[in-house]
């Protein structure tokens, strides 16, 4: 049995429908004199069964782009709808169940808890909303993320490459909508980088997993479906499958300009 | 490096703010009681000063006998009047005015006809003489003093409390029945309305000595003529003394007179010296355990400091110095806060009726030094382990993840030191307890170092017991709490030291709790025990207070009441033997063995039968430490200065733990003749009577209560609650203070933990379940104090108890009283996760997943 058979029907809608949309979304720090716009008035569509990669020079508001469409933050105006919910004006309790339920982190800190095995922080997410792992279905992950010879582990005992493998796994054991990576590999080195963009591809393509991942790296950025240069809260281009050679262009016209 | 040492204090205000009340709370206990102590004791000068304020010399009786129901000698009046013949002597009174002693009795009767018992203040009838004013320490704010039988003076604060105002007529029990005085002054004591709570009446000083069957002054105030000097009147004087009267200077007698007091404020000086000291060695646990946690988080910053040169010297100077800095301002913040509380606790005395004389409060030099140089090195000390732990970081943890100090020889034998610790405080308790010939002060000694290391040692230990305890006693909040509940379980877990330090900090005062919950129990029920061995009676009658005497006459009209089948009154008296005190009860031989179980040790129920004017029969005890037996004979000393010479005709072994009977058990009649003023502790009834019908016939006597025999016991037990409840209240403190440890630990853990709180809300943990994460973990620490605790509590009541087996301690555990300290740690634990609880809650996802 492929790992895709077991994904729940609902993800498995055809491609190039929106999952995440924001409209004229924007994101201030602060006020008056000191204020800081994070976001200018950004609208976007993010497809489903997708990698989209995220990229644009340090300070731009990748990472405040990615919070607003994982419902980690709000934007000061504009409108956000996740998976069919406009989560504009939900609760903060409200929030944190919808995140719970369609949203999978990778953070770039591997942030795994010290005194669990890897695989009851593969689980914690489960355990946090109370629910009961589908044994098969954690198999499947522990597999394909490549952990599974390491389950019972503790993080203090594995490699850095290992624990975002287990990281990743923590973020798509609830079968969420959407994963969101803020630079997933930031803090690997390159070969471990690719093992673990590659966990993150097969994602896509095996279990159809929606992704979104920002990333500085331009070999990192090939591998994606779909890339979005940000710069000063814009989006300032929009390219479909590229190359290395051409990502690296493509930085290097927004970051000139 | 000093500049990065104090920054720090000030970038982490909060956790030094937390360490520091720790500090401050012993800190405060320690000033607190020295500066109330020293203030209560000037105020006992001043009163007992403004007794002789123009008097030159004093003339007493001397105290034959202590702790005396009826005081000291008395002086006879004759030498009244030939001290004032005397050419050197301007003027000379008499006075009835002795306020150590229990025999200047006089119970005042508030409107509604109830004694007024002040809480177990004293209630004194004295007697001054009007026509000498220069020696009454009395002042009038109202009326005149009394000068005819029948009249009394009050003291302005029972006056204004009772409500009674000039030409009033006022009850009094005095001596006998109640009678009714007329008021004609209020007066007040030096400046003070009264001496602490104290009821005053004070009558013509020729009435009280009527009323109080005093033949004679308890003092002679003498004042010289002018151009004589003190030396010169106290030489023109001795010549005339009998043999129990003495002579003294004013300052003297002064002296004297408040060595009583001084001693009991002594005792309760050390007692909450005591106190403050195990709070402060508590606080010492809190601070070690914040140091070493706030060194383990600054494990970066330490190494950063390396990487630009900074050597392991500087690093241990710049922890010890934040700690000094921690200490001394924690201190003097303690100092402050002691004072306050000295202060506060006068004025709460004072709104309870128990007015001392406005001394200004007492700040000694030694009180602020101690108070610093404690708070100070407890901070110092507790720095060391920690300081040194800073030093082994290295340079390289700076660029490492999450990296730590390596441990230290000193940690990685930790196990074995801590079991050898264990081993040795158990051995020292064990020769405080129960070495035979060791002097108090090095029992006391070794109870103390042993207790202490005894208690570091189970801490350490503790590191190794907190995973497996943590997994039993977290099983239940990980059952109900889900996957918070489990989280708080692993968290509780993640660095047992740590763990294991602030539930060692709860863990000493709930032993001390438990420990003296255990003996209490077992005090009380020896205490039964011993009662229900002793009396076989229907009623029993005692003073209100349960140990001051009744005059004899209570027992007689007692005794009077229709349908009494036995009524047995039993006398009580201190005399000397061989120059000890020892409690003489005086007996009724025909009827007392049919209302009290005498278990003999020599002799029989015929011996005491026919008790004869000069036999005695003598504990067991007694008989023992002086070598008597029966046919012996020996001489008691009465405090009237009598000599009793006495053969034993039987020997009494009562329960050790409380004999109702004295030491030497002699006959009504001898007893009668021997003391001047006989007083009963006890009278046993047996009767079918209802228990109304004799408090109807005591009526007229209101200090006289009585009781059914359950009613007696469980009085007599219930004694002993007031006391546990005083130590519960100064316990409370080391508790308190163990709570700020635990509080302090938790934010330190949340704050460590910010960015994982981060990703756990990021994945879904609701601000609910992030409070109850913490809250879990909480009472996970708070019960495993109290797994630690109340075991080691118990063992230490199990080995006392066997230490004091010869007194029939019995040791039985407070089952309920356990379940409560349970509960107790279940709610310490949440009242300590409150603010940590709330911070976890509120932290903002994205700051905290960026988090450092
Ligand atoms: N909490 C905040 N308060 C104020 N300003 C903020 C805050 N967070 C981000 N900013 C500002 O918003 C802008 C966008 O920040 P953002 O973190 O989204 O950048 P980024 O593209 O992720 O950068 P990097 O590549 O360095 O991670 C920056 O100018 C930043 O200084
Ligand atoms: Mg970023």
């Amino acid at each position: 049995m492929s790992v895709a058979e077991l994904r729940a029907p609902e993800h498995e809608a055809p491609l190039a429908e929106a999952i995440v949309s924001i409209e004229q979304v924007s994101r201030r720090y602060g006020d008056g004199d000191t204020a800081v716009d994070a976001l200018r008035g950004v609208s976007l569509e993010i497809e489903r069964g997708k990698l989209t990669a995220v990229m644009g020079p340090s300070g731009s508001g990748k990472s405040t782009l990615m919070h607003i469409l994982a419902g980690l933050d709000r934007p000061t105006a504009g409108r956000v709808v996740l998976d069919g919910v406009d989560v504009t004006g939900l609760s903060e309790k409200k929030m944190t169940l919808l995140r719970r339920e369609k949203i999978g982190f990778v953070f770039q800190f591997f942030n795994l808890l010290p005194m669990l095995t890897a695989e009851e922080n593969v689980l914690l997410p489960l355990s946090i909303a109370g629910r009961k792992p589908d044994e098969q279905w954690l198999e499947e992950l522990l597999l394909t993320v490549g952990i599974a010879d390491r389950r019972k582990h503790r993080p203090s005992e594995l490699s850095g490459g290992q624990q975002q493998r287990v990281a990743i796994a923590r973020a798509l054991v609830s079968n969420p909508a959407v994963l969101f990576a803020d630079e997933p590999t930031g803090n690997l080195d390159s070969a471990t980088s690719k093992d673990v963009l590659h966990v993150l591809r097969n994602a896509v393509d095996d279990l159809g997993q929606t992704t979104v991942m920002v990333t500085h790296d331009a070999g990192a950025a090939s591998m994606a479906d779909r890339i979005l240069f940000i710069a000063d809260g814009r989006i300032v281009k929009d390219l479909r499958e590229s190359t290395a050679r051409e990502v690296i262009a493509a930085m290097q016209e927004v970051t000139g300009r | 490096m000093k500049r990065v040492a104090l920054k720090g204090i000030f970038g982490r205000k909060l956790r030094t703010a937390l360490t520091a009340f720790a500090v401050v709370l012993g800190v405060a206990m320690v000033t607190g009681s020295l500066v109330l102590t020293d203030t209560m004791s000037k105020a006992f000068d001043s009163i007992f000063e403004s007794s002789y304020q123009e008097t030159d010399v004093v003339v007493s009786g001397r105290s034959l006998v202590d702790w005396s129901d009826e005081g000291n000698a008395l002086v006879p009046d004759s030498l009244l009047r030939q001290v004032r013949a005397l050419p050197d002597v301007e003027a000379a009174a008499g006075s009835i005015l002795d306020l150590n002693s229990s025999a200047n009795q006089a119970h005042l009767i508030d409107r509604d006809g109830e004694i007024v018992m002040g809480n177990g203040n004293p209630t004194f009838g004295l007697g001054v003489d009007p026509s000498e004013p220069r020696f009454n320490p009395l002042e009038l704010s109202a009326g005149r003093f009394a000068q005819a039988p029948g009249e009394v003076v009050v003291d302005a604060s029972s006056a204004r409390t009772l409500g009674f105002s000039i030409g009033d007529g006022v009850k009094i029990a005095v001596g006998g029945p109640i009678k009714t005085f007329e008021l004609v002054g209020i007066a007040k004591y030096g400046d003070v309305d009264t001496i602490g709570s104290a009821t005053m009446a004070i009558f013509h000083v020729d009435e009280a000595q009527r009323l109080l069957e005093k033949p004679g002054y308890d003092v002679i105030s003498v004042a010289g003529r002018e151009g004589v000097s003190d030396d010169e009147l106290l030489r023109s004087i001795a010549p005339l003394l009998p043999a129990n009267a003495q002579v003294r200077t004013a300052a003297e007698q002064a002296d004297a007179d408040k060595k009583g007091v001084s001693e009991f404020i002594s005792f309760i000086r050390y007692a909450l010296l005591g106190f403050g000291g195990i709070a402060l060695f508590v606080g010492a646990f809190v601070i070690f355990n914040t140091l070493s946690i706030t060194v383990a988080q600054r494990t970066r910053e330490l190494a950063t400091l390396r990487t630009l040169g900074a050597t392991p010297a500087q690093v241990l100077r710049s922890v010890v110095l934040e700690a000094f800095a921690v200490g001394l301002v924690a201190s003097l913040a303690g100092i402050a806060a002691g004072v306050g509380l000295a202060v506060g606790l006068t004025e709460l005395m004072a709104a309870a009726g128990l007015d001392l004389p406005r001394a200004s409060t007492v700040f000694q030099t030694r009180t602020w030094v101690a108070g610093l140089a404690l708070g100070t090195l407890v901070t110092l000390a507790a720095s060391v382990a920690p300081a040194l732990r800073a030093t082994r970081v290295n340079a390289i943890a700076a660029v490492r993840e999450g990296a730590v100090a390596p441990r230290g020889r000193l940690a990685r034998s930790a196990f074995p030191i801590s079991v050898a610790l264990v081993v040795v405080s158990a051995a020292t308790l064990g020769y405080g307890l129960f070495a035979s010939d060791v002097g108090v002060a090095t029992r006391i000694l070794a109870l103390v170092v042993g207790l202490l290391t005894l208690f570091v040692g189970v801490a350490m230990v503790a590191t190794r017991l907190v995973t497996p305890l943590a997994h039993v006693l977290g099983w239940p909040g990980a059952k109900l709490g889900g996957a918070a509940g489990q989280l708080a379980r692993g968290n509780a877990v993640r660095m047992p030291g740590r763990t294991a330090a602030t539930a060692a900090a709860l863990m000493i005062g709930l032993a001390l709790v438990t420990f003296v919950t255990a003996v209490g129990n077992g005090l009380r029920q020896s205490e039964r025990d011993a009662i229900v061995r002793q009396i076989d009676a229907d009623y029993v009658v005692v003073s209100q207070n349960g140990w001051s005497t009744l005059p004899a006459v209570v027992g007689e009209t007692a005794a009077e009441v229709d349908g009494v089948e036995v009524a047995s009154s039993i006398r009580r008296e201190r005399g000397r033997v061989l120059g000890d005190g020892v409690d003489v009860s005086g007996i009724d031989p025909a009827t007392l063995g049919e209302v009290f179980h005498v278990e003999w040790s020599e002799g029989s129920p015929a011996a005491l039968r026919s008790l004869g004017p000069s036999d005695a029969i003598v504990r067991k005890s007694f008989a023992d430490e002086y070598g008597f037996a029966t046919g012996g004979e020996f001489l008691v000393r009465t405090p009237t200065g009598l000599m009793l010479n006495l053969r034993i005709t039987g020997v009494y072994d009562p329960p050790r733990f409380d004999s109702l009977l004295g030491s030497v058990l002699v006959s009504r009649a001898t007893f009668d003749r021997s003391f001047s003023r006989p007083g009963d502790s006890l009278t046993l009834i047996w009767s079918g009577q209802p228990l109304s019908t004799f408090e109807d016939a005591l009526a007229a006597y209101p200090d006289a209560r009585v009781v059914d025999d359950e009613t007696f016991v469980d009085d007599r037990a219930a004694e002993i609650d007031g006391i546990l409840n005083l130590l519960y209240a100064l316990l409370a403190l080391s508790v308190i203070v163990s709570l700020f440890g635990m509080v302090n630990t938790l934010v330190l853990a949340v704050f460590e933990r910010t960015r994982e709180i981060g990703m756990l809300r990021a994945v879904g943990l609701t601000r609910r379940q992030t409070r109850r994460m913490v809250r879990h973990e909480s009472i996970v620490t708070a019960l495993i104090g109290a797994a630690l605790g109340v075991p080691l509590g118990l063992l230490l009541a199990t080995a006392v108890t066997r230490a004091l087996a010869e007194y029939d301690l019995s040791l039985s555990i407070p089952v309920g009283a356990l379940a409560v300290f349970a509960l107790v740690a279940v709610l310490a634990g949440l009242a300590a996760a409150l603010l940590p609880a709330r911070r976890a809650s509120r932290l903002d996802v994205l700051e905290a997943l960026q988090y450092e």
